[in-house]
């Protein structure tokens, strides 16, 4: 029988380590000219370079540099004044010279921080997550396996080789050993990778779209008897490609390590592969033997050395720090603590900034975001930002409310339409023909009929019995197509009848 | 006293992707024995205080704007494959995982 | 025209550009000369006739195109520099048939000259060696004596110049590889500066060591050609970026009034035949007899280089060399849809690589290895260190060093074969200028029992011009006295 996840945080302490690639957005590769769009034809964006033909040689693209010493002091680095660039040597098809152009003991930052909140039994907690190295290196080419039953290596036949992706600019971020997060380090992981994310967006050096591979997360797992002091075998997953992926393959592997140390087994250091649909991991690579890569210096590339008014240039220009940012509007909107937690959590923030930016009342744009829109985007499991629907029509329906020209009902039905696709707020409402019945008239006509059709009914609300109104109200809802405002409804109903 | 042996030779050559022959291991592992004997004299030379050098030049700093230059076609960037398929390198089944 | 090979570039292009005689004239005069003495000598791995001659008639129609002194003039390009569409195969059975998609930078610059590339010669396999014995595709002989090695790992190169099959040709040089064929044939051969000719194009093999070079068979010609290959090349960040230094200026100066030469005492005696050790310090006594201060200095740490070098280059090359895999281009060996793309790999790399290249990856690939890194690569990277210190102390005595090219004439072939580390010894006087990253000269100084021997200069980096003072002045005096160049006294080849 598997361990429960709270029967393993009551026996074990985890440790963490991440690591994170990023695709930067330049517009070339990173040691030579070819252009980087996603999706091109085949082949379409190699050259000599980044098809390693024999010759051929790197040079580094400064855009990156830049990209990476930004992403460096984003994040509390030191920016290393000499850093240098390494071969890993290791022999596979998707990469043309059989070695990686990465940087080994001297990468270009080192020693940062990221600080991340995340929610406690004991309330908001932050956790600081220190980094250990920030680097450069290229991405290798694509693979396609053909024959097998799956797509997947094991089985294929063949294998074919595009090599457009081969030499992209990758900086890879990574975290000294994460301890202390007790339970929470699945969520830890989470809020880091998702903090990094919006980090990495607001410098503008990379899509940071994980389900297009922009943004890679390896998440390294150990666990240790609470109070062992030491630290335990770590396994390395990888095939992450969520947010929520990071949270549930943290967890899953909390779990299968506990698993195998209460039965007195030993847990093999190795790469896993994060399976989308189970939520376990699948054994790959075997990492007892480390790799021999046979680092050395790169002999075709030149030391990286910044100067430091440059530095200090792009430090100063540097956008404001998200978690910066969030103090702010939290305390333009006057949101509690712990709605804004919901909010970062729910991916809103953006959402509602942008929306307010538009003209909508922050509370009222928060209402429809974290509510109703929340409410539909985890029925289709889909993040808020994917729902299918913008801060801007939400800002218009928001405004339609206030006019009067919608009710809260109404505006639920339009949002279910929008994001359904069937057009902007507007077009909804002009093709459903949905319109408040605030006539009062009309509206008085629908409730006398309903007093009629049910007399013992309305008798009971003469008679005191309020809750029987309800009957009477949906009445005249039905009868009005449910376009009457059922606030005001309610109101004229009683007033007929004796309640007001 | 070999430096370096059978076996040993056996393990580098896998590492280097080369499948050596029964006949080759046995003279290689010979072979580079006595280079390294020759080479060893390299050990002693420096002290710890004297710095690596692995460039002549003492440049820093060469790049290149990040500008969009002309790729290959397909056609060129195949042109010499053993294998391809659809505008891509057709190679054999690949067992080893993605690193 | 036979007469017409037997000219110096120089002559060739002054006459071609007073219209005496036309580019395509010359040559046919070259490509008639390669028909009949190749199937002999084997200098070339492949005659690009049609090629040639197109280049040729172009060059004769667009006289002043290029404004360059070596318009219309024929050249030999070492088969490690890629060349677009023709046959590039490093001296391997791994790139056989390969025809780059693209054009090296020297050979780029060469087109724009107006140079006519005749075809590629025969190489040392990826440039490793000593004699051109380890090229997959049989020996090139010395025209000197056809039973003996033409040096390597250009062998090619040199021979064609001997054999005058062409005027010009271009090397590379890791460790003497221009330099030892230029001493063991009597020709001319430069290693610029490291940085000085971009390495783009150019098939690695020690990335930190390689420089392609200009050879010919006079010092003012390989003036010229160095003019047209050298200079600064985004492509390649490890190329210098500044003017070249006026070699050509200082070709025609040859003027050594004043100049500190110092004879380096670790690269003489032991080892060193006693015809080469005759001829060099006849050349010294030529040089002090011109107004040269000869001065004895000593660089104790040149006795680590020969160690260093064969731990660096074949670390460096077991990386450069792991790109022919048979994925993408070259040989596949064993793809009959049972094996994966590992033993594929394998298979193919190893029927692919002759001896000498698979002795330098596992030597190379166990160098860097995880333990053994310190001792061996890394040793190796602190030596280069104290070598350049050396270099830097002597160069604050004097202006250019010298010694004896190789401390033998060419040996015969298959006599250093079987013995690697016997080999590696001919490139004993030549392996610290390339560690160092300084430029460094061969040109001939005289015959040792009919046998050519070489003259080596070095100077300091970026100095490039003084390998041509110096280099230009012997040349004066020594032509001189042969009445020619040295070459002109070669036997007449004996073909079978």
């Amino acid at each position: 029988m598997a361990l429960t996840y709270e029967e393993v945080v009551a026996k074990y302490e985890p440790s963490l380590g991440l690591e994170v690639h990023v695709e930067l957005n330049t517009q070339t590769k990173m040691f030579c000219g070819c252009a980087t769009e996603f999706g091109a034809a085949p082949n379409t964006q190699t050259c000599p370079v980044c098809l390693g033909m024999p010759g051929a040689l790197p040079v580094v693209n400064e855009k990156a540099i830049e990209s990476t010493i930004r992403i460096g002091l984003a994040l509390n680095c030191a920016i290393t004044p000499k850093s240098r660039f390494a071969r890993k040597n290791y022999f596979y098809p998707d990469m043309p010279k059989n070695f990686q152009i990465s940087q080994y003991d001297e990468p270009i930052c080192t020693n940062g921080y990221l600080d991340v909140e995340v929610e406690t039994d004991e309330g908001s907690k932050t956790f600081r997550i220190e980094i250990e190295r920030v680097h450069m290196e290229e991405d290798t080419g694509k693979s396609l396996h053909v024959g097998g039953a799956t797509g997947r290596i094991h089985g294929a036949e063949y294998s074919l080789l595009d090599y457009n992706r081969a030499g992209i600019p990758l900086v890879e971020i990574v975290t000294k050993v994460v301890s202390g997060t007790g339970k929470y380090a699945p969520e830890v992981a989470k809020a880091y990778v998702k903090e990094l994310r919006d980090i990495l967006r607001s410098l503008g050096v990379s899509d940071v779209k994980m389900e297009q591979g922009s943004l890679r997360c390896d998440a390294n797992v150990s666990l240790a008897p609470i109070g062992s002091g030491k630290l335990g075998t770590r396994s390395e997953t990888k095939n992450v490609n969520s947010l929520r992926s990071v949270e549930r393959a943290v967890r899953g592997e909390m779990i299968r390590h506990a698993g195998l140390l209460d039965k007195g087994e030993r847990v093999i250091q190795e790469t896993r592969h994060f399976q989308e649909d189970t939520g376990a991991t699948r054994s790959g690579r075997s990492k007892e033997q480390a790799e021999d890569y046979r680092y050395f210096p790169e002999p075709d590339l030149t030391p990286v050395a910044p100067d430091a008014p440059w530095i200090e240039q792009l430090r100063s220009d540097l956008p404001e720090k998200p978690s910066v940012r969030r103090a702010r509007l939290q305390e333009q909107w006057q949101v509690p603590d712990k709605e804004m937690a919901a909010m970062v959590n729910a991916g809103a923030v953006d959402l509602v900034e942008e929306t307010v930016a538009l003209g909508a009342d922050p509370t009222k744009a928060r209402g429809w975001w974290l509510g109703e829109i929340s409410r539909l985007a985890n029925e289709a499991e889909v993040e808020l930002n994917a729902a299918g629907i913008s801060p801007k029509d939400v800002a218009r329906i928001v405004e339609l409310i206030g006019a009067g020209e919608l009710t809260d009902k109404l505006a639920r039905q339009v949002v279910a339409s929008v994001i359904a696709g069937e057009g902007d707020p507007d077009s909804v409402i002009a093709i459903k023909g949905i319109k408040v019945v605030s006539d009062e008239s009309s509206l008085i006509a629908a409730i006398e009929k309903a007093i009629a059709a049910q007399p013992e009914t309305a008798e009971k609300v003469r008679n005191g019995h309020l809750p029987a109104a309800g009957a009477l109200i949906g009445a005249v809802m039905k009868e009005t197509k449910g376009q009457a405002d059922a606030a005001r409804v309610r109101e004229l109903l009683l007033g007929l009848l004796g309640q007001a | 006293m070999a430096r370096i042996s059978r076996d040993e030779v056996a393990r580098i050559a896998a590492l280097a992707r080369i499948t050596l022959r029964e006949e080759e291991l046995g003279d290689l592992a010979g072979q580079i024995d006595v280079i390294l004997d020759a080479v060893a004299v390299v050990q002693e030379a420096a002290g710890a205080d004297v710095p690596a050098m692995s460039h002549p030049l003492e440049i820093t700093n060469v790049t290149r704007p990040d500008v969009i230059v002309p790729s290959l076609t397909p056609d060129e960037a195949l042109s010499g494959a053993p294998a391809s398929e659809e505008s891509r390198f057709r190679v054999p089944q690949i067992l080893g995982e993605e690193a | 025209m036979s007469d017409l090979i037997k000219k110096s570039a120089s002559e060739l292009a002054a006459l071609i550009a007073r219209k005496e005689v036309s580019s395509r004239e010359v040559t046919q005069a070259h490509l008639d000369q390669i028909s009949q003495t190749d199937s002999l000598i084997h200098a070339f791995l492949h005659v690009d006739s049609e090629g040639a001659l197109t280049q040729a008639e172009m060059a004769d129609k667009n006289q002043n195109s290029t404004k360059s002194p070596l318009h219309g003039v024929p050249l030999a390009l070492k088969d490690v520099l890629a060349q677009k569409g023709i046959p590039t195969t490093c001296g391997s059975k791994i790139l056989e048939g390969w025809r780059p998609p693209y054009d090296a930078t020297v050979v780029t610059k060469l087109k724009d000259a107006g140079v006519v590339i005749l075809g590629k010669t025969n190489m040392d396999e990826f440039a490793m060696g000593s004699s051109t014995e380890n090229s997959a595709y049989g020996p090139t002989r010395n025209p000197w004596d056809t039973d003996r090695i033409p040096g390597g790992s250009g062998g090619g190169s040199a021979a064609a110049l001997a054999a005058f099959q062409a005027p010009l040709a271009i090397g590379t040089d890791t460790g003497g590889s221009i330099r030892q064929p230029a001493a063991v044939t009597g020709t001319v051969g430069v290693k610029p500066t490291y940085g000085g000719v971009s390495r783009y194009g150019l098939v690695a093999f020690s990335s930190s060591l390689d420089q392609a070079g200009p050879c010919a068979r006079t010092v003012l010609d390989t003036a010229l050609l160095h003019q047209v290959i050298a200079g600064h090349d985004p492509k390649d960040a490890t190329s210098i970026n500044a003017p070249v230094p006026d070699v050509v200026a200082a070709a025609q100066r040859a003027d050594v009034t004043g100049m500190k030469i110092g004879v380096v005492k670790e690269l003489s005696g032991e080892g060193y035949e006693k015809g080469v050790a005759e001829r060099f310090a006849e050349s010294l006594a030529i040089l002090e007899s011109q107004g040269a201060e000869i001065i004895e200095v000593s660089c104790p740490n040149f006795t680590f280089a020969l160690g260093a070098y064969y731990l660096i280059a074949p670390s460096e090359a077991s990386s450069n060399l792991a790109r022919f895999d048979a994925m993408r281009y070259g040989l596949r060996i064993g793809d009959d849809g049972t094996k994966s793309a590992e033993e594929v790999m394998s298979l193919t790399r190893d029927a692919g690589f002759g001896d000498e290249v698979k002795r330098r990856i596992i030597l190379g690939t166990y160098a860097l290895s995880a333990g053994y890194y310190d001792a061996f690569y890394g040793s190796a990277q602190k030596v280069r260190t104290l070598i350049t210190r050396d270099f830097a102390a002597a160069y604050s005595k004097v202006d250019v060093l010298v010694s004896p090219t190789t401390p033998t004439v060419a040996f015969k072939i298959g006599e250093k074969s079987n013995d690697p580390v016997a080999m590696y010894l001919s490139d004993v006087a030549t392996i610290p200028v390339n560690l160092a990253g300084v430029a460094s000269m061969s040109l001939p100084a005289g015959l040792s029992d009919g046998l050519p021997v070489g003259f080596q200069i070095i100077a300091p980096a970026m100095k490039d011009d003084r390998l041509y003072l110096v280099g230009g002045a012997l040349e004066r005096e020594l032509s001189a006295k042969w009445n020619g160049p040295l070459t002109h006294q070669i036997p007449d080849l004996v073909l079978r």
